[in-house]
């Protein structure tokens, strides 16, 4: 599991920093862009192999003529299994859990980095709202293009075993 | 905005509203930008027919891209060290959310640095993500 090739782009910074409200000039300035804290989650652009992104030419899960395009449940985000390999199972809804960033140096617009990504733990619990949760780790370590790590991510998904009530 | 070691004391705390009713194009335009574009953020039908949920709700990510916001404003940017958190209630349409960070330790010395505790909330007062933050800040 790797992206072999993120550029990081002023103009996707830009679109970025919209979605999350952050009017700071920094992020809308060509020239100078620095990505926000979350940036690298938009790295899943960039692999070719992205589950929770529509494939050209194959069903996908979401609505259409019917509720969903196929019978089988949503990967969860930050888990192994959004990033291409899904499983089939029990109904339940694949959750983002956590994420954790540790910055080792400032990533700017024209920098270019490569993810790989590791499996890590994997573990049960009995959940109050959601019947039985599986959780899954992952570490992606991001370099740029000299080699040097710029940001680590730790991720953990979480299948649950029916919707979270509310 | 910069902090200062010297001016931060243990249990100061800074608070921000991060969002103001939540829309759902807001999320959609977090799926565009981000690529995660699982149905269960945008995709009414889907959220509600198959997933079994009340409506489509945010991305744990637009949450915490929503956070690092106040963060970023607080300590200035680039100078994150550490940010990360547990996602714990979701967050939908049409909610407000409130960021708190509290100063948890002041490393002063070569390299000064702070330690947060991050909370976010809804309005109705449930936390939706929980973390920690270390930022470099000035002497």
């Amino acid at each position: 599991m790797a992206v072999e090739r993120f550029p990081i782009e002023a103009g996707h910074i830009m679109l970025f920093a919209r979605a999350i409200g952050d009017p700071n000039p920094i992020y809308y300035d060509p020239e100078r862009a620095i990505a926000p804290p979350t940036f690298v989650q938009a790295s899943a652009q960039f692999d070719p192999d992205y589950g929770l992104r529509p494939q050209i030419g194959r069903p996908w899960f979401g609505s259409g003529k019917t509720p969903s395009g196929l019978q089988r449940p949503a990967p969860s985000e930050g888990s192994s299994e959004s990033r291409g390999e899904r499983r089939g199972g029990g109904g339940g809804t694949g959750l983002h859990a956590e994420q954790h960033y540790e910055y080792h140096r400032p990533l700017r617009a024209g920098d270019v980095l490569t993810a790989s990504t590791t499996a890590g733990k994997r573990w049960e619990k009995e959940g109050r709202r959601a019947g039985k949760l599986v959780f899954s780790e992952s570490v992606t370590e991001y370099r740029n293009q000299d080699g040097e790590l710029v940001v680590t991510a730790r991720s953990v998904g979480v299948r649950t075993e029916r919707a979270v009530e509310q | 905005m910069t902090l200062k070691a010297s001016e931060l004391k243990e249990g100061q705390t800074f608070e921000a509203v991060v969002v103001e009713n939540l829309t759902r194009t807001q999320i959609v335009q977090y799926a565009g930008a981000s690529g995660d574009y699982n149905p269960i953020h945008t995709d009414e039908v889907f959220a509600t027919q198959v997933a079994g949920y009340p409506s489509v709700f945010a991305h744990g990510m637009l949450t915490m891209g929503m956070t690092g916001r106040m963060l970023t404003d607080l300590v200035g940017d680039g100078r994150l060290l550490r940010f990360g958190g547990r996602f714990t209630s979701q967050v939908f349409p049409g909610d407000d959310l409130t960021t708190t960070a509290t100063v948890e330790a002041v490393h002063e010395g070569d390299e000064p640095s702070v330690e947060l505790k991050v909370s976010t909330a809804n309005q109705n007062g449930v936390e939706v993500f929980s973390g920690s933050a270390a930022a470099r800040i000035d002497p």
